[in-house]
């Protein structure tokens, strides 16, 4: 129980680009086809892609095809529900994955665009997600949604500072 | 901390979309220093330099000394760290279900290779050729 993953390689970074864009990177011990499993289909997509503790994911449907939908749905103990959807735009097994999304109750107009990166390297897959939003306000309003929010944070720590301006940019 | 009002935190994050300023703010962090010292290590004119400055200064991410010959640029920490709070909250949500995944993905492994090894032993196909 509570077994603690030390695996400080594996860290996910995450970068602001310009007003519109987050992107996020990552490593993964695995090869690439086992992570884009993962990330299209629904059965292990309901073992990873959940919000905060004390919210389930009743609803978790694909249609893996070009222009096929997705549709997730999140739910707390008290009954709240959060649910997202969107489109597939491109699937090229196993290293690109394009889709649109937008949340149900999206404060922002228009919907954000997803591309998954996957590049193996060594039996490793590194993760490359950006998510293109709309407007500097949908972005904004993205970390403000009921499931960020719900996680407090105080990290203000002048190391974070430093290791967030170390990272070499792959801005563009 | 509170969050800062949004135009704010955009024109930070836009003054960080910049390698170089990034690079400048690194510099900053281990102690002031001028536009020449600034301009030193970048090979880049000082105008230039000059002008990076400009965008962060407006950004609030430093401020200029007093002293009239120097004028030394500082890191102002502030909204640096609301900036870097808010990604940093971001980070920790998605780094949460990312270990998540790094279980799935372990599980996966296991059973791919038990079945490699299950072929393996069925089929006893050899394609080491000589």
């Amino acid at each position: 129980m509570g077994e603690n993953m030390t695996q400080n390689t594996e860290t996910l970074k995450v970068m602001a680009h310009g007003n519109r864009e987050i992107e996020m990177t990552r490593e993964f011990d695995a090869p690439r086809n086992l992570v884009f499993d993962a990330f299209t289909k629904p059965e292990l997509i309901r073992q990873w892609l959940l919000g905060p503790p004390g919210w389930s994911m009743p609803v978790c449907e694909v249609d893996l095809r070009v222009g096929g939908k997705y549709r997730y749905v999140w739910r707390r103990i008290n009954g709240n529900q959060m649910g997202m959807g969107g489109v597939y735009r491109e699937i090229v097994r196993p290293e690109r994955i394009v889709t649109t999304e937008k949340f149900d109750e999206a404060m922002y107009p228009g919907e954000a665009v997803s591309t998954v990166l996957l590049l193996e390297e060594a039996a490793k897959t590194k993760l490359r997600q950006t998510v293109l939003y709309e407007s500097r306000e949908a972005r904004d309003a993205m970390l403000q949604s009921p499931m960020e929010s719900g996680l407090a944070a105080s990290y203000h720590k002048l190391e974070q500072l430093l290791s967030f301006l170390d990272k070499e940019g792959t801005s563009v | 901390m509170q969050p800062q009002n949004k135009s704010e935190l955009d024109v930070v994050f836009a003054a960080l979309a910049d390698p170089t300023r990034r690079a400048i703010l690194a510099r900053l962090a281990s102690g002031e220093a001028t536009v020449l010292q600034l301009a030193r290590p970048f090979a880049m004119s000082q105008p230039a330099i000059s002008k990076h400055l400009q965008v962060l200064e407006r950004a609030g991410l430093i401020s200029v000394g007093r002293e009239a010959q120097r004028r030394p640029r500082r890191l102002e920490a502030r909204p640096l760290a609301a900036a870097t709070a808010w990604l940093e909250q971001y980070r920790q949500f998605w780094e949460s279900r990312f270990q998540r995944l790094d279980v799935v993905l372990a599980g996966l492994k296991t059973k791919q290779k038990k079945r490699t090894r299950a072929i393996q032993f069925d089929g006893g196909k050899h394609d080491t050729e000589h």
